[in-house]
């Protein structure tokens, strides 16, 4: 046998992967040994400055592109995007937690670099162009959400929903290595660019490759499961209402667009030479997510319920962008993303100003006559919804029309109309928590919590919803160039 | 050497074990066994990879490789999954996955 060799690597284009792994890890041994009890917060504040940073550390790679360990990473414009998105994502995620950890007695420092190790996991997912790193990036995500799911131990339901997650978590891993190594037998290869390099050799007989088709089959239900796309989502209400509410928040956004962006670079670069096979099989996978995650949110009171409801129905919209393998829907899909990701932190945000101690009920009758108590959140949280249902001029419109218009082009007229249909009834469920808001007494006494990290949350989310609706341009921009280079 | 078993067998038994697995994930209302079965999956996908990469590419890792991420995966999820279940236990008093059941959509 050959002598083992070390291929050359270069750490640089991981900057903000090693500094969010590095950061996450010292901050666990702060957390136990300098941080006294009580104090914990400041672990919070320490962890977004991490994420901070590795935002900051990307800036100056923009121009940057290139690939290392023989391939299986890459650091593009398309990633280094992705990335900015998910240390926002955290870092608000975390401001939610600030506050609600010690309300609710589950103030425990390891919470922060938790999230932290998810973000890694995340921006693995973005830059990783072999399956292996994918799978890694999958369970480094996962196996910490296990965890942030069962946080509000001792609550029972908490535990409960972190079990569900985690067998159907696994369950979905076993899937998807087996796909992997399916494909790996077919195709003698994990990564992406040789996988295409296969499948541009030669012309696809589908007898001739059940083995392949299984494979890539299996892989696919697996990421189903991770982004929760009908019929894998059964077990998406059940999570999100047991788990904490700034964990729900990270994980409705989070690990959707991860696992979504991880999704796009496999079809749009392995699989694209084939599209004609799995085309039909998202098509109608994001038609029934649209159709079912609108439709299951329509019966909801359990207001965290709804929005578990409706980021599944999300999920069905930016599956839109990723099947129009062609830029513009590149484009739109992390449009969409950025203001989804941006409206929705702001919406379980007020949520969570909204949960009383000790109980889980989560309401839509506690947001009746908000308006007169609190008139600015409910404000805030009118334009969370509007956004939610695509109401102009709020972030929420500019991208469902530019995603719609996108899979027009695209040849998919008929998903569009869909789209825009199911938009329409979720209106009814999200314009019922405005209605309740403005124009109903209270039913009983609610008394919002507001603090420092969730005003600081509600405000970013609430100014970025306003600013991405009235000026889409710099936004529609930054998502053009994140094209640019676009590396496989 | 390799030719002493075809490599359909290999994969048949793979197979077999992960659809065992598979069963016993789905059927065992013990969420001990539930975990034992996707260990069970797990193992059979790692059978596939060393297979595939000793018949078909030996002059490559990257098989060999990928089944020893996928071993580390396996404890690191089966380590969260039991902590978990200890922690169900105390509280609930039992492993049994149907008893466990108050949130419902």
């Amino acid at each position: 046998m050959e002598p083992l060799q070390i291929p050359p690597v270069n750490l640089i284009l991981l900057a903000p992967l090693l500094t969010v792994v590095g950061w996450a890890s010292a901050l666990l041994l702060v957390d136990v040994f300098l941080i006294p009890e009580g104090k914990k917060k400041l672990t919070g504040y320490l962890a977004i400055a991490g994420l901070l940073v590795a935002g900051l550390v990307g800036l100056p790679l923009w121009n940057v592109s290139g690939s290392t360990f023989s391939g299986m990473l890459v650091l593009d414009r398309y990633s280094l995007s992705l990335t900015w998105i998910f240390v926002i994502v955290g870092a608000l995620s975390i401001a939610m937690a600030l506050d609600y950890l010690p309300r609710h007695g589950i103030e425990q420092g390891e919470f922060y670099p938790l999230i932290m190790f998810a973000v890694a996991g995340m921006i693995l997912l973005a830059q990783g162009t072999d399956l292996i790193v994918l799978f890694l990036g999958i369970e480094a995500l996962s196996i910490t959400l296990y965890i942030l799911t069962g946080f509000a131990y001792p609550r029972l339901t908490s535990e409960e929903a972190a079990m569900k997650y985690l067998v159907l978590g696994a369950f979905a891993a076993g899937f998807f290595v087996y796909g992997i190594a399916l494909v790996y037998g077919a195709t003698g290869t994990t990564s992406l660019a040789g996988i295409a390099e296969f499948l541009g050799r030669q012309t696809l007989v589908a007898e001739d490759q059940t083995l392949l088709l299984a494979g890539a089959g299996m892989v696919l239900i697996a990421f189903s499961f991770k982004t929760a796309l009908v019929p894998f989502h059964m077990w998406t209400p059940d999570v999100y209402e047991g788990s904490p509410t700034p964990v729900a928040a990270f994980m409705s956004v989070g690990t959707k667009g991860a696992a979504l962006a991880a999704l796009l670079r496999v079809l749009a670069f392995a699989f694209e030479g084939v599209q004609a096979y799995w085309l039909p099989v998202l098509a109608a996978l994001a038609a029934i997510t649209m159709v079912v995650g609108n439709l299951g949110a329509l019966g909801q009171t359990n207001v965290k319920r709804m929005l578990a409801y409706s980021s599944i129905g999300h999920a069905g919209y930016i599956l839109l962008g990723i099947m129009v393998a062609s830029e513009r829907g590149a484009e739109a899909f992390l449009f969409y993303l950025l203001a989804y990701a941006l409206t929705n932190l702001g919406a379980f945000g007020v949520v969570i100003a909204l949960e009383q101690q000790g109980e889980s009920v989560w309401s839509i009758e506690d947001f009746a006559g908000l308006y007169q108590r609190r008139p600015m959140l409910a404000v805030a949280m009118a334009l969370f919804m509007f956004s939610l249902a695509g109401v102009p001029p709020t972030a929420g419109f500019m991208a469902k029309f530019f995603i719609f218009t996108a899979a027009y082009e695209g040849g998919l007229g008929w998903l569009a109309l869909v789209g825009v249909i199911t938009s329409a009834i979720a209106a009814y469920f999200y314009l019922r928590v405005v209605v309740k808001m403005f124009m109903q007494e209270p039913a009983r006494e609610v008394q919002p919590e507001l603090n420092r990290g969730l005003n600081a949350d509600i405000i970013i989310a609430g100014v970025a919803t306003l600013l991405i609706g009235l000026v889409p341009t710099p936004f529609i921009f930054l998502a053009q160039q994140s094209l640019v280079a676009l590396g496989g | 050497m390799t030719n002493a078993i075809p490599l359909e067998a290999v994969l048949v038994v793979a197979g077999a074990l992960f659809c065992i697995g598979l069963f016993g994930a789905l059927s065992r209302r013990n969420m001990v066994g539930i975990l034992m079965g996707v260990e069970l999956m797990l193992n059979a996908v790692n059978i596939n990879l060393v297979a595939f990469w000793r018949y078909l590419e030996p002059r490559f890792i990257t098989g060999q490789t990928f089944a020893l991420f996928v071993i580390a995966v396996a404890a690191a999820e089966a380590a969260v999954g039991l902590a978990m279940i200890i922690a169900i236990y105390r509280s609930w008093q039992t492993v049994n996955a149907d008893s466990v059941d108050s949130l419902r959509g």
